[in-house]
Protein backbone atom coordinates (compact mmCIF):
# COMPACT_ATOMS: atom_id res chain seq x y z
CA UNK A 1 0.00 0.00 0.00
CA UNK A 2 2.06 2.67 -1.20
CA UNK A 3 2.10 6.07 -3.39
CA UNK A 4 4.92 6.76 -5.47
CA UNK A 5 5.88 10.37 -6.09
CA UNK A 6 6.54 10.74 -9.94
CA UNK A 7 7.06 14.53 -9.48
CA UNK A 8 6.82 16.81 -6.94
CA UNK A 9 5.36 19.99 -8.02
CA UNK A 10 6.47 22.81 -6.30
CA UNK A 11 6.20 22.55 -2.59
CA UNK A 12 4.10 19.10 -1.50
CA UNK A 13 4.53 18.00 1.77
CA UNK A 14 2.21 15.49 4.80
CA UNK A 15 0.53 17.47 7.05
CA UNK A 16 -2.22 16.42 9.41
CA UNK A 17 -4.18 19.04 11.73
CA UNK A 18 -0.70 19.88 13.44
CA UNK A 19 1.40 19.41 16.40
CA UNK A 20 -0.01 20.55 19.46
CA UNK A 21 1.16 20.60 23.08
CA UNK A 22 4.78 22.10 22.50
CA UNK A 23 5.22 26.05 21.71
CA UNK A 24 6.04 26.28 25.07
CA UNK A 25 9.21 24.19 23.88
CA UNK A 26 9.44 26.45 20.79
CA UNK A 27 7.85 23.73 18.51
CA UNK A 28 5.53 25.11 16.03
CA UNK A 29 1.81 23.57 15.31
CA UNK A 30 2.41 23.35 10.92
CA UNK A 31 -0.24 21.64 10.11
CA UNK A 32 -2.52 21.44 7.31
CA UNK A 33 -2.65 25.80 5.86
CA UNK A 34 -6.26 25.07 4.67
CA UNK A 35 -7.59 22.49 7.68
CA UNK A 36 -11.09 22.54 6.37
CA UNK A 37 -10.11 21.49 3.02
CA UNK A 38 -7.70 18.38 4.90
CA UNK A 39 -10.78 18.18 7.04
CA UNK A 40 -13.11 17.58 4.26
CA UNK A 41 -11.04 15.42 2.04
CA UNK A 42 -10.41 13.15 4.97
CA UNK A 43 -14.23 12.69 5.79
CA UNK A 44 -15.11 12.06 2.14
CA UNK A 45 -12.53 8.76 2.12
CA UNK A 46 -13.93 7.21 5.66
CA UNK A 47 -10.90 8.57 7.67
CA UNK A 48 -10.82 10.54 11.00
CA UNK A 49 -10.33 14.11 10.11
CA UNK A 50 -6.98 14.37 11.46
CA UNK A 51 -5.40 11.92 9.45
CA UNK A 52 -2.43 12.59 7.33
CA UNK A 53 -2.59 13.78 3.72
CA UNK A 54 -0.51 15.77 0.97
CA UNK A 55 -0.84 19.72 0.59
CA UNK A 56 0.41 20.71 -2.68
CA UNK A 57 1.34 24.71 -3.36
CA UNK A 58 0.39 26.49 -6.65
CA UNK A 59 1.74 23.40 -8.85
CA UNK A 60 0.66 19.83 -8.20
CA UNK A 61 2.20 16.83 -8.07
CA UNK A 62 2.10 13.66 -10.42
CA UNK A 63 1.69 10.23 -8.25
CA UNK A 64 1.42 6.87 -9.35
CA UNK A 65 -1.14 5.04 -7.36
CA UNK A 66 0.61 1.24 -6.38
CA UNK A 67 -2.66 -0.61 -5.59
CA UNK A 68 -6.18 0.31 -5.72
CA UNK A 69 -6.62 2.98 -3.02
CA UNK A 70 -9.64 5.52 -2.50
CA UNK A 71 -8.87 9.35 -2.43
CA UNK A 72 -10.73 13.06 -2.64
CA UNK A 73 -8.55 16.32 -3.93
CA UNK A 74 -10.04 19.48 -2.00
CA UNK A 75 -8.50 22.70 -1.42
CA UNK A 76 -7.10 24.48 -4.88
CA UNK A 77 -8.14 24.09 -8.20
CA UNK A 78 -5.30 22.91 -10.30
CA UNK A 79 -6.90 21.06 -13.15
CA UNK A 80 -6.30 17.36 -11.51
CA UNK A 81 -6.47 14.23 -14.03
CA UNK A 82 -6.56 10.59 -13.53
CA UNK A 83 -4.90 8.50 -16.56
CA UNK A 84 -5.15 11.71 -18.65
CA UNK A 85 -9.05 12.07 -17.93
CA UNK A 86 -10.08 15.02 -16.01
CA UNK A 87 -11.58 13.62 -12.60
CA UNK A 88 -13.67 15.51 -10.17
CA UNK A 89 -13.13 17.59 -6.80
CA UNK A 90 -14.49 17.60 -3.36
CA UNK A 91 -15.80 13.65 -3.63
CA UNK A 92 -14.55 10.07 -3.16
CA UNK A 93 -12.63 8.44 -6.08
CA UNK A 94 -11.71 5.04 -6.26
CA UNK A 95 -7.87 4.36 -8.45
CA UNK A 96 -7.01 1.09 -9.97
CA UNK A 97 -3.64 -0.16 -8.96
CA UNK A 98 -1.34 1.60 -11.55
CA UNK A 99 -3.51 4.58 -12.07
CA UNK A 100 -1.82 7.98 -12.32
CA UNK A 101 -3.02 10.98 -10.60
CA UNK A 102 -1.49 14.80 -12.16
CA UNK A 103 -2.57 18.34 -11.84
CA UNK A 104 -2.74 20.76 -14.85
CA UNK A 105 -3.17 24.51 -14.55
CA UNK A 106 -4.12 25.98 -10.98
CA UNK A 107 -7.19 27.56 -12.10
CA UNK A 108 -7.83 28.93 -8.39
CA UNK A 109 -6.32 28.73 -4.76
CA UNK A 110 -3.17 28.38 -3.66
CA UNK A 111 -3.16 24.70 -1.92
CA UNK A 112 -4.55 21.73 -3.27
CA UNK A 113 -5.19 18.93 -0.61
CA UNK A 114 -5.05 14.56 -0.87
CA UNK A 115 -6.46 12.54 1.00
CA UNK A 116 -6.20 8.61 0.95
CA UNK A 117 -8.30 5.98 3.30
CA UNK A 118 -6.32 4.71 5.33
CA UNK A 119 -4.07 7.92 5.51
CA UNK A 120 -0.22 8.63 4.83
CA UNK A 121 1.10 6.51 7.67
CA UNK A 122 4.97 8.12 8.14
CA UNK A 123 5.95 7.86 11.85
CA UNK A 124 4.28 9.94 14.02
CA UNK A 125 6.92 12.91 15.82
CA UNK A 126 5.54 13.99 19.27
CA UNK A 127 2.09 13.24 18.48
CA UNK A 128 1.80 14.44 14.50
CA UNK A 129 2.69 13.79 10.97
CA UNK A 130 3.05 17.16 9.90
CA UNK A 131 6.38 18.44 8.45
CA UNK A 132 8.51 20.98 10.67
CA UNK A 133 10.49 22.20 7.26
CA UNK A 134 13.01 24.32 9.49
CA UNK A 135 13.72 21.90 12.10
CA UNK A 136 13.47 18.77 9.36
CA UNK A 137 11.35 16.59 11.26
CA UNK A 138 7.92 15.27 10.58
CA UNK A 139 6.03 13.90 7.23
CA UNK A 140 8.93 12.44 5.51
CA UNK A 141 12.43 12.90 6.78
CA UNK A 142 11.30 16.95 7.88
CA UNK A 143 11.24 17.61 4.27
CA UNK A 144 9.23 18.37 0.91
CA UNK A 145 8.27 15.49 -1.34
CA UNK A 146 10.85 14.89 -4.02
CA UNK A 147 10.49 12.33 -7.14
CA UNK A 148 10.98 8.85 -6.32
CA UNK A 149 9.65 9.21 -3.15
CA UNK A 150 7.32 5.90 -1.75
CA UNK A 151 4.65 7.17 1.03
CA UNK A 152 3.23 4.19 2.99
CA UNK A 153 -0.35 4.09 3.54
CA UNK A 154 -2.44 2.97 6.42
CA UNK A 155 -5.46 0.72 6.84
CA UNK A 156 -8.61 1.73 5.84
CA UNK A 157 -11.33 2.35 8.55
CA UNK A 158 -15.08 0.61 7.87
CA UNK A 159 -16.37 3.48 6.58
CA UNK A 160 -13.66 3.52 3.71
CA UNK A 161 -14.11 -0.08 2.91
CA UNK A 162 -17.91 0.74 2.66
CA UNK A 163 -17.21 4.07 0.74
CA UNK A 164 -14.85 2.19 -1.83
CA UNK A 165 -17.08 -0.96 -2.07
CA UNK A 166 -19.92 1.28 -2.87
CA UNK A 167 -17.41 2.68 -5.97
CA UNK A 168 -15.36 -0.39 -7.07
CA UNK A 169 -16.12 -0.93 -10.58
CA UNK A 170 -13.48 -3.75 -12.49
CA UNK A 171 -14.17 -2.52 -15.73
CA UNK A 172 -12.87 1.15 -14.68
CA UNK A 173 -9.24 2.78 -13.88
CA UNK A 174 -11.65 4.99 -12.07
CA UNK A 175 -14.80 5.70 -10.57
CA UNK A 176 -15.82 8.82 -8.73
CA UNK A 177 -18.82 9.41 -6.09
CA UNK A 178 -21.43 11.85 -7.04
CA UNK A 179 -21.86 13.28 -3.68
CA UNK A 180 -20.07 16.35 -2.61
CA UNK A 181 -20.48 18.42 0.47
CA UNK A 182 -21.56 21.65 -1.78
CA UNK A 183 -19.96 25.49 -1.35
CA UNK A 184 -20.05 26.02 2.30
CA UNK A 185 -17.59 23.78 2.92
CA UNK A 186 -15.69 23.56 -0.55
CA UNK A 187 -16.04 27.25 -1.40
CA UNK A 188 -14.14 28.13 -5.23
CA UNK A 189 -11.21 30.46 -3.65
CA UNK A 190 -12.07 33.90 -4.89
CA UNK A 191 -9.46 36.22 -6.66
CA UNK A 192 -9.57 39.06 -4.62
CA UNK A 193 -10.90 37.19 -0.73
CA UNK A 194 -12.38 39.03 2.38
CA UNK A 195 -10.59 38.17 5.05
CA UNK A 196 -12.85 38.84 8.21
CA UNK A 197 -10.87 39.95 11.17
CA UNK A 198 -10.87 41.07 14.78
CA UNK A 199 -9.01 44.06 16.53
CA UNK A 200 -5.83 42.72 18.12
CA UNK A 201 -4.54 43.59 21.75
CA UNK A 202 -2.70 46.58 20.47
CA UNK A 203 -5.03 47.76 18.19
CA UNK A 204 -5.55 51.05 19.91
CA UNK A 205 -2.24 52.26 19.43
CA UNK A 206 -2.33 52.33 15.71
CA UNK A 207 -3.64 56.08 14.66
CA UNK A 208 -7.31 56.20 13.44
CA UNK A 209 -6.74 56.96 9.86
CA UNK A 210 -4.47 53.17 9.89
CA UNK A 211 -7.42 51.90 11.80
CA UNK A 212 -9.62 52.94 9.05
CA UNK A 213 -6.88 52.58 5.95
CA UNK A 214 -6.88 48.62 7.40
CA UNK A 215 -10.53 47.75 6.73
CA UNK A 216 -10.92 49.72 4.02
CA UNK A 217 -7.85 49.88 1.50
CA UNK A 218 -6.62 46.73 -0.31
CA UNK A 219 -3.27 45.00 0.35
CA UNK A 220 -1.45 43.03 -2.26
CA UNK A 221 0.34 39.55 -0.97
CA UNK A 222 4.40 40.14 -1.93
CA UNK A 223 6.37 37.63 -3.21
CA UNK A 224 7.30 36.87 0.50
CA UNK A 225 4.68 34.34 1.61
CA UNK A 226 5.21 31.09 2.68
CA UNK A 227 3.90 28.63 5.26
CA UNK A 228 4.97 30.81 7.79
CA UNK A 229 3.52 33.86 7.07
CA UNK A 230 2.55 36.35 4.33
CA UNK A 231 3.82 40.05 3.96
CA UNK A 232 1.21 42.46 2.72
CA UNK A 233 1.55 45.59 0.93
CA UNK A 234 -0.71 48.63 1.33
CA UNK A 235 -1.20 51.61 3.29
CA UNK A 236 1.56 52.68 5.85
CA UNK A 237 -0.03 51.62 8.94
CA UNK A 238 1.39 53.66 12.05
CA UNK A 239 1.78 53.49 15.42
CA UNK A 240 2.40 56.69 16.61
CA UNK A 241 4.13 55.63 20.20
CA UNK A 242 6.12 52.94 19.40
CA UNK A 243 7.06 51.34 22.03
CA UNK A 244 8.75 48.16 22.12
CA UNK A 245 6.56 45.39 23.58
CA UNK A 246 7.84 42.24 25.16
CA UNK A 247 7.37 39.19 23.17
CA UNK A 248 4.74 37.12 23.54
CA UNK A 249 2.75 34.02 21.84
CA UNK A 250 1.43 34.58 18.69
CA UNK A 251 -0.98 32.50 16.71
CA UNK A 252 -2.45 31.60 13.51
CA UNK A 253 -3.47 34.97 11.78
CA UNK A 254 -2.18 37.33 13.87
CA UNK A 255 -1.61 40.37 11.99
CA UNK A 256 2.16 41.70 13.26
CA UNK A 257 2.89 45.16 11.83
CA UNK A 258 6.78 45.83 12.43
CA UNK A 259 8.17 49.62 12.35
CA UNK A 260 8.03 50.03 8.60
CA UNK A 261 4.02 50.13 8.71
CA UNK A 262 3.46 46.90 6.40
CA UNK A 263 1.64 44.36 7.76
CA UNK A 264 2.69 40.11 8.36
CA UNK A 265 -0.07 37.83 8.85
CA UNK A 266 0.74 35.07 10.47
CA UNK A 267 0.07 31.71 9.20
CA UNK A 268 0.76 27.53 9.84
CA UNK A 269 3.99 27.26 10.59
CA UNK A 270 4.39 30.93 12.17
CA UNK A 271 6.74 30.98 15.08
CA UNK A 272 5.34 30.68 18.62
CA UNK A 273 6.42 33.76 20.20
CA UNK A 274 7.02 37.53 19.12
CA UNK A 275 7.07 41.13 19.64
CA UNK A 276 5.63 43.38 17.07
CA UNK A 277 2.19 45.18 17.47
CA UNK A 278 -0.98 42.92 17.03
CA UNK A 279 -3.19 45.28 15.17
CA UNK A 280 -6.13 42.36 14.59
CA UNK A 281 -6.53 39.04 14.03
CA UNK A 282 -7.84 36.42 11.55
CA UNK A 283 -11.03 35.18 12.48
CA UNK A 284 -10.75 30.79 12.52
CA UNK A 285 -13.54 30.43 10.04
CA UNK A 286 -11.33 32.59 7.51
CA UNK A 287 -8.27 30.55 7.58
CA UNK A 288 -9.15 28.90 4.85
CA UNK A 289 -9.68 31.89 2.70
CA UNK A 290 -6.66 33.11 3.54
CA UNK A 291 -4.57 29.75 3.15
CA UNK A 292 -6.00 29.88 -0.87
CA UNK A 293 -4.48 33.11 -1.24
CA UNK A 294 -1.93 33.74 -3.65
CA UNK A 295 1.31 35.78 -4.20
CA UNK A 296 -0.03 38.61 -6.09
CA UNK A 297 -3.55 38.71 -5.22
CA UNK A 298 -5.27 41.44 -3.41
CA UNK A 299 -6.98 40.97 0.00
CA UNK A 300 -9.50 43.06 2.25
CA UNK A 301 -9.93 42.82 5.76
CA UNK A 302 -13.41 43.46 7.43
CA UNK A 303 -13.69 44.11 10.98
CA UNK A 304 -15.99 41.63 13.01
CA UNK A 305 -16.59 41.12 16.65
CA UNK A 306 -15.12 38.52 18.66
CA UNK A 307 -19.13 37.27 19.15
CA UNK A 308 -19.65 37.47 15.00
CA UNK A 309 -16.23 35.88 14.87
CA UNK A 310 -17.21 32.95 17.33
CA UNK A 311 -20.63 32.17 15.96
CA UNK A 312 -19.32 31.95 12.28
CA UNK A 313 -16.39 29.71 13.68
CA UNK A 314 -18.87 27.38 15.63
CA UNK A 315 -21.38 27.37 12.64
CA UNK A 316 -18.41 26.35 10.35
CA UNK A 317 -17.51 23.57 13.13
CA UNK A 318 -21.12 22.11 12.87
CA UNK A 319 -21.38 21.54 9.18
CA UNK A 320 -17.69 20.00 9.08
CA UNK A 321 -19.58 17.68 12.05
CA UNK A 322 -22.80 17.23 10.12
CA UNK A 323 -21.02 16.27 7.16
CA UNK A 324 -19.00 12.93 9.40
CA UNK A 325 -22.19 11.57 11.08
CA UNK A 326 -23.74 12.17 7.44
CA UNK A 327 -21.24 9.92 6.09
CA UNK A 328 -20.98 7.55 9.04
CA UNK A 329 -24.84 6.93 8.58
CA UNK A 330 -24.99 6.52 4.74
CA UNK A 331 -21.83 4.02 4.84
CA UNK A 332 -23.03 2.40 8.43
CA UNK A 333 -21.00 -1.09 7.96
CA UNK B 1 1.24 39.11 47.58
CA UNK B 2 -1.00 38.70 44.51
CA UNK B 3 -0.34 40.17 40.92
CA UNK B 4 -3.24 42.03 39.44
CA UNK B 5 -4.10 39.98 35.95
CA UNK B 6 -5.37 41.45 33.19
CA UNK B 7 -7.30 38.79 30.57
CA UNK B 8 -7.60 39.20 26.50
CA UNK B 9 -8.49 37.53 23.83
CA UNK B 10 -6.32 36.44 20.99
CA UNK B 11 -8.40 35.56 17.97
CA UNK B 12 -11.27 33.17 18.54
CA UNK B 13 -9.00 30.64 19.99
CA UNK B 14 -6.61 31.74 22.47
CA UNK B 15 -6.62 34.09 26.04
CA UNK B 16 -3.96 36.00 26.75
CA UNK B 17 -3.53 36.07 31.00
CA UNK B 18 -1.25 39.02 31.47
CA UNK B 19 0.74 39.50 34.74
CA UNK B 20 1.51 43.05 34.96
CA UNK B 21 4.81 44.55 33.50
CA UNK B 22 7.69 43.70 34.90
CA UNK B 23 10.01 41.23 33.70
CA UNK B 24 11.07 39.72 37.16
CA UNK B 25 11.25 36.44 39.23
CA UNK B 26 8.33 37.13 40.87
CA UNK B 27 6.03 37.78 37.95
CA UNK B 28 7.67 34.71 36.51
CA UNK B 29 7.09 32.54 39.70
CA UNK B 30 3.22 33.52 39.66
CA UNK B 31 2.85 32.56 35.15
CA UNK B 32 4.67 28.98 36.63
CA UNK B 33 2.13 28.77 39.87
CA UNK B 34 -1.06 29.64 37.39
CA UNK B 35 0.15 27.30 34.70
CA UNK B 36 0.46 24.10 37.86
CA UNK B 37 -3.06 24.97 38.53
CA UNK B 38 -4.35 25.10 35.11
CA UNK B 39 -2.73 21.91 34.45
CA UNK B 40 -4.29 20.38 37.43
CA UNK B 41 -7.65 21.42 36.64
CA UNK B 42 -7.83 21.91 32.90
CA UNK B 43 -10.89 23.00 30.95
CA UNK B 44 -12.67 20.95 28.45
CA UNK B 45 -11.15 22.75 25.37
CA UNK B 46 -7.51 23.14 26.52
CA UNK B 47 -5.11 23.03 23.96
CA UNK B 48 -2.22 23.94 25.28
CA UNK B 49 -0.06 27.15 26.73
CA UNK B 50 3.14 29.35 26.40
CA UNK B 51 4.31 31.39 28.60
CA UNK B 52 6.31 34.21 28.45
CA UNK B 53 7.94 37.41 30.13
CA UNK B 54 4.72 38.92 31.51
CA UNK B 55 2.41 36.59 29.92
CA UNK B 56 0.41 33.14 29.85
CA UNK B 57 -1.12 32.42 26.25
CA UNK B 58 -3.62 29.62 26.86
CA UNK B 59 -4.77 28.28 23.35
CA UNK B 60 -8.63 26.18 23.28
CA UNK B 61 -10.58 24.61 21.09
CA UNK B 62 -13.12 26.63 20.40
CA UNK B 63 -15.67 23.95 19.80
CA UNK B 64 -14.87 21.90 22.61
CA UNK B 65 -14.55 24.95 25.34
CA UNK B 66 -18.11 25.85 23.69
CA UNK B 67 -19.85 23.09 25.44
CA UNK B 68 -19.84 21.37 21.83
CA UNK B 69 -21.93 24.35 20.24
CA UNK B 70 -23.64 25.76 23.52
CA UNK B 71 -22.12 28.63 24.61
CA UNK B 72 -19.90 31.76 23.11
CA UNK B 73 -16.19 29.79 23.75
CA UNK B 74 -14.41 32.85 24.79
CA UNK B 75 -16.44 33.88 27.98
CA UNK B 76 -16.59 30.49 29.26
CA UNK B 77 -13.28 30.34 29.01
CA UNK B 78 -12.44 33.39 30.54
CA UNK B 79 -14.95 32.80 33.45
CA UNK B 80 -12.91 29.03 33.83
CA UNK B 81 -9.38 30.83 33.83
CA UNK B 82 -10.72 33.81 36.51
CA UNK B 83 -12.19 31.09 39.10
CA UNK B 84 -8.49 29.64 38.87
CA UNK B 85 -7.22 33.32 40.08
CA UNK B 86 -5.94 35.01 42.17
CA UNK B 87 -2.78 33.41 42.49
CA UNK B 88 0.93 34.44 44.53
CA UNK B 89 4.07 33.51 43.38
CA UNK B 90 5.07 32.39 46.49
CA UNK B 91 4.38 29.08 47.89
CA UNK B 92 2.82 27.30 45.09
CA UNK B 93 4.91 27.28 42.16
CA UNK B 94 6.77 24.12 41.51
CA UNK B 95 10.17 26.02 41.00
CA UNK B 96 13.14 23.96 40.07
CA UNK B 97 15.85 24.21 42.97
CA UNK B 98 18.06 22.70 41.15
CA UNK B 99 20.23 24.68 38.31
CA UNK B 100 21.55 23.15 35.10
CA UNK B 101 24.86 23.63 34.13
CA UNK B 102 25.65 24.51 31.09
CA UNK B 103 29.37 23.29 29.87
CA UNK B 104 30.68 26.35 27.48
CA UNK B 105 33.78 26.84 25.12
CA UNK B 106 34.61 30.32 25.34
CA UNK B 107 36.22 32.08 22.37
CA UNK B 108 38.87 30.59 19.17
CA UNK B 109 36.24 29.23 16.57
CA UNK B 110 33.45 28.77 18.79
CA UNK B 111 33.50 32.09 20.31
CA UNK B 112 34.55 34.02 17.19
CA UNK B 113 33.20 37.54 18.66
CA UNK B 114 34.65 37.05 21.73
CA UNK B 115 37.35 39.38 21.21
CA UNK B 116 34.93 41.98 19.78
CA UNK B 117 32.53 41.82 23.26
CA UNK B 118 35.79 42.42 25.17
CA UNK B 119 36.81 45.57 23.10
CA UNK B 120 32.71 46.90 23.03
CA UNK B 121 33.13 46.44 26.98
CA UNK B 122 36.41 47.31 28.07
CA UNK B 123 37.16 44.18 29.56
CA UNK B 124 39.63 41.36 28.73
CA UNK B 125 38.51 38.70 26.97
CA UNK B 126 38.95 36.47 30.70
CA UNK B 127 37.03 38.80 32.19
CA UNK B 128 33.73 38.44 29.77
CA UNK B 129 34.28 34.89 30.68
CA UNK B 130 34.48 35.29 34.61
CA UNK B 131 31.15 37.69 33.99
CA UNK B 132 29.13 35.40 31.64
CA UNK B 133 30.00 32.85 33.93
CA UNK B 134 29.47 34.31 37.24
CA UNK B 135 25.72 34.47 37.30
CA UNK B 136 22.84 32.46 38.08
CA UNK B 137 20.11 32.83 34.95
CA UNK B 138 16.72 32.42 34.93
CA UNK B 139 14.88 30.56 31.44
CA UNK B 140 11.86 32.92 31.09
CA UNK B 141 10.35 31.68 28.02
CA UNK B 142 11.56 29.02 25.22
CA UNK B 143 11.04 30.41 21.53
CA UNK B 144 12.49 31.86 18.46
CA UNK B 145 13.22 28.31 18.06
CA UNK B 146 12.87 24.81 19.14
CA UNK B 147 14.68 24.34 22.14
CA UNK B 148 15.89 28.24 22.19
CA UNK B 149 15.88 29.57 25.85
CA UNK B 150 15.65 33.84 26.39
CA UNK B 151 18.19 34.04 29.63
CA UNK B 152 17.62 36.47 31.87
CA UNK B 153 20.53 37.87 34.34
CA UNK B 154 23.29 39.00 32.23
CA UNK B 155 25.21 41.05 33.96
CA UNK B 156 25.08 44.80 32.86
CA UNK B 157 28.76 45.32 31.99
CA UNK B 158 28.67 42.69 29.29
CA UNK B 159 25.79 44.48 27.33
CA UNK B 160 26.86 44.19 23.36
CA UNK B 161 24.44 45.00 20.57
CA UNK B 162 23.80 42.80 17.69
CA UNK B 163 26.01 42.41 14.55
CA UNK B 164 25.03 44.68 12.08
CA UNK B 165 24.40 41.66 9.79
CA UNK B 166 23.63 38.63 10.82
CA UNK B 167 25.12 35.24 10.14
CA UNK B 168 23.70 33.41 7.56
CA UNK B 169 24.43 29.85 9.77
CA UNK B 170 25.56 29.86 13.38
CA UNK B 171 25.70 25.96 14.86
CA UNK B 172 24.17 24.78 17.63
CA UNK B 173 24.74 24.95 20.47
CA UNK B 174 26.90 28.43 19.86
CA UNK B 175 26.23 31.08 23.14
CA UNK B 176 25.36 34.50 22.20
CA UNK B 177 24.88 37.94 23.72
CA UNK B 178 22.26 40.49 22.04
CA UNK B 179 22.01 43.63 24.17
CA UNK B 180 21.13 42.81 27.65
CA UNK B 181 20.28 39.26 27.02
CA UNK B 182 21.99 36.01 26.48
CA UNK B 183 21.17 32.66 24.71
CA UNK B 184 22.14 29.62 23.16
CA UNK B 185 21.04 28.59 19.43
CA UNK B 186 19.20 25.31 19.76
CA UNK B 187 19.38 24.29 16.40
CA UNK B 188 21.71 25.65 13.25
CA UNK B 189 19.85 29.07 11.85
CA UNK B 190 20.67 32.44 10.66
CA UNK B 191 21.65 34.72 13.28
CA UNK B 192 22.61 37.94 14.32
CA UNK B 193 23.94 37.56 18.31
CA UNK B 194 27.81 38.21 19.55
CA UNK B 195 28.83 34.68 19.78
CA UNK B 196 31.14 34.23 22.60
CA UNK B 197 31.39 29.97 22.99
CA UNK B 198 29.37 26.85 22.31
CA UNK B 199 28.13 24.07 24.42
CA UNK B 200 28.80 20.43 23.11
CA UNK B 201 25.64 19.97 24.89
CA UNK B 202 22.49 19.45 22.31
CA UNK B 203 19.52 21.69 23.35
CA UNK B 204 16.79 20.21 21.08
CA UNK B 205 15.70 16.70 19.63
CA UNK B 206 12.78 15.59 18.71
CA UNK B 207 13.09 12.00 19.34
CA UNK B 208 13.01 12.64 23.71
CA UNK B 209 10.46 12.85 25.43
CA UNK B 210 10.85 16.73 26.71
CA UNK B 211 12.38 17.45 22.89
CA UNK B 212 13.66 20.77 24.96
CA UNK B 213 16.83 20.41 27.37
CA UNK B 214 15.48 23.76 29.14
CA UNK B 215 12.35 24.63 30.62
CA UNK B 216 10.54 27.76 31.46
CA UNK B 217 11.47 28.62 34.78
CA UNK B 218 14.57 26.64 34.74
CA UNK B 219 17.78 27.77 36.35
CA UNK B 220 21.16 27.68 34.56
CA UNK B 221 24.71 28.73 34.79
CA UNK B 222 27.31 28.83 32.15
CA UNK B 223 30.45 26.94 33.29
CA UNK B 224 33.63 27.23 31.02
CA UNK B 225 35.20 24.07 29.54
CA UNK B 226 38.61 23.74 27.37
CA UNK B 227 38.56 22.49 24.18
CA UNK B 228 39.56 19.26 24.94
CA UNK B 229 36.57 18.61 27.59
CA UNK B 230 34.40 20.04 25.33
CA UNK B 231 35.49 17.12 22.95
CA UNK B 232 34.99 14.91 25.14
CA UNK B 233 31.32 15.76 26.14
CA UNK B 234 30.76 16.04 21.89
CA UNK B 235 28.66 13.20 21.32
CA UNK B 236 29.89 11.84 17.87
CA UNK B 237 28.78 12.95 15.15
CA UNK B 238 26.73 10.86 12.80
Amino acid sequence: MSLHILRPGLLTTVQDLGRFGYQQHGIIVSGAMDAVALRVANLLVGNEDNTAGLESTLLGPKIRFETNHLIALTGAHFSPTLNGQPVGRDRAIWVAAGAELAFGPAVAGCRAYLAVAGGVAVQLVLGSRSTYLRAGFGGLDGRALRAGDELPIGESSATGAAIRASLFNSQEQWNQARFTPGPDLCPMPRPEPVIRAVPGPEYAQFSAASQRAFWREPFTITPEADRMGYRLQGPKLERPAATELLSSAVTLGTVQVPAGGQPIVLLADHQTTGGYPRLAQVISADFSALAQARPGQQLRFEKLTLDEAQALYLAQEARLRGLQSGIAAVFRV
Amino acid sequence: MSLPVRLYPLGDAAVVLEFGNDISAATHRAIAAFSARLLRQPFAGLREMVPAFTTLTVYYDPWLASGNGQHMPYERVAAQLRELLPVSGEAEAAEETKVVEIPVCYGGAFGPDLAFVAQHTGLSPAAVIALHTAPEYLVHMIGFAPGFPYVGGLDARLATPRRPQPRPLVPAGTVGIAGPQTGIYSLPTPGGWQLIGRTPLALFDAGWEQPSRLRAGQKLRFVAISEAEFAEIQPPQP
